[in-house]
């Protein structure tokens, strides 16, 4: 176990690395100069090459990478290009919107996901099965932003605007800390939106999951020791379909915590994703490489702590 | 009366390609203390009917009665029936390691037997029963292997852990379901002998399915014989071997390896028949060697075949009575009765 951890750590720091060193150089590829865009268009060179020494693009390739490397292992991922503001600073500030919409919205996908892929897998074939299919494909093949865009116009628009009646106001985020039923009604709208397609998405997995392992011979087993249905659904199904979800999950929730741009920037909850999308678009390099190793790092986390959760969900699987 | 009394069972399956006969038509009996062999070949219908008593058969067509000790085992509510699976009426499975759960400890899956039966029996209760009961199937160490997953056991021990489940609340009918069919030679062999031995221990009645009559004849009292749904012969273990009647029951035994017999086996020509369209009359037929006019227009009826020394001995094929046995004498017999009746 122990032995298993130190691997997958170091292993885990040399894809961060990897991370790094990849988008580090993917900003000397793109098209467009940082200090150019910050100078503005009618900036005489003078100014641009002052700007350029002072965020050391001038210097050799190799150095400038060096420096960033040195000034992470210390903990400073550096300024951002646009606003002066600390990295670190910036990820803090930004991470608790995040965070709060895909831990809440994994909370209330899954509920809904497992429940109704329960249902339809006891029931399969039924009309409910059918009909949950139907939920299921357009879960699956709605753009999230429409969805978002939808519940905007229906609480915002013809509730709010027209008729004056506000349960969910769109858009900002009241932190949790803050003001904890304030925070609440900013993120309801949010989290159905992340829901939408992730509970489709769960839900088909934990049919299909419980569908199979509901044939398996120690089902008919369990059915022959008198356990009542429930039981055997429960207790014997379940656990060994649930699985494929926990890894799923384990996946999503780490690929998510590195921002979710369409829903965050639908409802301009101001996380970390809205935060990567302006860096890209201003070329601010230091909040791009921030966000982007936030993102890696969670990625990398997510699959040591999934992998752990299997040895324990499955007594068959050793951590070696 | 006996124990378990079935009679006329039919078991179908709607599919999408048609209906699937699994069973037309099977009556047995099964006494306390004694072990009746079912033998077929794969899809012959002889798990089906043994499960379709349990109600584990969701989704079928069932007609027929199965007096458990006086009560309908089919016409039986669910809740009844479920008080009955495990605790009146167990079932051995066939690949013990497919057949436990693989997430659960050993002595949690006979725990929870217990439980499920008798709720009042506290977890720590269930735990010693179980490792009482691993013992007693012969599981060196049980008070350490009853901590253990099934992944963590040999396939003997595995299937000794199914029969410390099948016996652990005293059913008074066990079902083994080809019990021996995963493991190898040597090993089947001992869990043969265990099954008999608690089998003669707590007086159970034994129904044992198999492929194999090398395992019926080393543990059934009575037997029949299954082909296409149907019942082929019935009689005790002796006149099954030594005075059969039906040609699939003689083809059976001339394909089993017998060191004592040198030679080639003699295989059936053919495949089991399909059983959404089995064949008219007598489903073995097509592939009989003695075929007669008669038994493609006629279903033969299982009826006595004159053997003296079993009266009750039956068997559904239209060849004269007593002509019984296996061997070459016996066989040109049956072809001259097969080519008289030609002409």
């Amino acid at each position: 176990m122990i032995r298993f951890l130190i691997r997958r750590v170091v292993f885990g720091v040399f894809v961060l690395w990897l991370v790094s060193l990849g988008t580090f150089l993917l900003f000397f590829v793109v098209p467009g100069d940082p200090a150019r865009s910050i100078a503005g268009r009618q900036a005489t060179p003078e100014t641009i090459a002052l700007i350029r020494e002072r965020l050391g693009l001038d210097e050799p390739l190799a150095v400038q990478y060096w420096t960033f490397l040195k000034n992470l292992f210390r903990g400073d991922l550096g300024y951002s290009y646009y606003n002066n503001q600390p990295v670190t600073a910036l990820i803090a500030e930004r991470i608790g919107p995040t965070a709060s919409l895909v831990i809440g919205g994994a909370l209330l996908w899954l509920v809904i996901g497992v429940g109704v892929g329960i249902l339809s897998a006891t029931h399969a074939r039924s009309l409910l099965d059918r009909v949950t299919a139907g939920f299921v494909v357009a879960g699956i093949s709605m753009p999230t932003f429409v969805v978002g865009l939808m519940l905007l116009f229906v609480f915002n628009y013809l509730l709010s605007t027209v008729l004056g009646i506000t349960f969910f106001p769109g858009g900002q985020y009241t932190p949790l800390e803050e003001d904890p039923a304030d925070w609440l009604r900013h993120m309801i709208l949010p989290w159905i939106t992340l829901c939408t397609v992730q509970a489709a998405i769960y839900t088909r997995l934990t049919r299909g999951s419980l569908l199979e392992v509901l044939g398996e011979d120690y089902i008919r087993t369990a059915r022959a020791k008198g356990d009542g249905n429930r039981r055997v659904v429960v207790v014997h199904g379940l656990r060994a379909a649930l699985t494929p979800v926990v890894t799923q999950l384990g996946v999503d929730v780490g690929y998510m915590l590195g921002g979710v741009v369409v829903t965050e920037s639908v409802f301009g909850l101001g996380g970390v994703g809205q935060a990567a999308l302006q860096a890209i678009v201003n070329l601010d390099r230091p909040v791009v490489m921030g966000v982007v190793l936030l993102a890696a790092f969670f990625v990398v986390l997510a699959s040591i702590v999934v992998d752990i959760a299997y040895s324990f969900l499955d007594p068959r699987v050793r951590l070696s | 009366m006996s124990l378990l009394e079935v009679t006329g069972l039919r078991v179908s399956f709607p599919t999408s390609d048609g209906i699937v006969q699994a069973v037309r038509g099977v009556s047995f009996t099964v006494d306390r203390g004694r072990t009746l062999g079912i033998v077929g070949e794969s899809g012959s219908g002889k798990s089906v009917s043994t499960q379709t008593l349990m109600g584990l058969t969701a989704g079928a067509d069932i007609s027929g009665r199965a007096l458990f000790d006086g009560a309908d085992l089919l016409a039986m509510d669910d809740e009844r029936l479920r008080r009955l699976r495990g605790a009146e009426i167990s079932m051995i499975f066939q690949d013990p390691l497919s057949s436990l759960h693989p997430l659960y400890r050993v002595g949690w899956q006979i725990g929870e037997l217990i439980r499920v039966h008798e709720p009042e029996v506290s977890k720590a209760a269930a735990r010693k029963r179980s490792i009482e009961l691993l013992g007693l199937v012969g599981i060196p160490q049980p008070d350490r292997r009853v901590d253990d997953y099934p992944h963590q056991f040999s396939g003997g021990m595995r299937q000794r852990v199914m029969i410390a489940m099948g016996v652990a609340l005293r059913p008074r009918l066990i079902i083994a379901d080809e019990p021996t069919t995963a493991l190898d030679a040597t090993v089947s062999a001992q869990i043969l002998d265990l099954l008999v031995r608690l089998q003669r221990e707590f007086e159970t009645a034994l129904i044992v399915i198999t492929h194999d009559l090398g395992v019926i004849a080393d543990v059934a009292d009575d037997v029949f014989v299954m082909y296409a749904g149907r019942q082929v012969e019935r009689a005790a273990l002796r006149s099954t071997y030594y005075r059969s009647h039906h040609p699939y029951t003689v083809g059976l035994l001339g394909s089993v390896p017998n060191a004592a017999v040198p030679g080639r086996l003699r295989q059936i020509p053919g495949a089991p028949p399909s059983l959404i369209h089995p064949p008219p009359a007598c489903p073995f037929h097509p592939r009989c060697r003695f075929v007669m006019p008669r038994c493609t227009t006629d279903e033969p009826p299982l009826d006595p075949v004159r053997d003296d020394a079993d009266p009750e001995h039956r068997s559904a094929c239209w060849l004269p009575g007593g002509l019984l046995g296996v061997g070459p004498e016996v066989d040109e017999a049956r072809t001259r009765a097969a080519q008289e009746s030609r002409e």
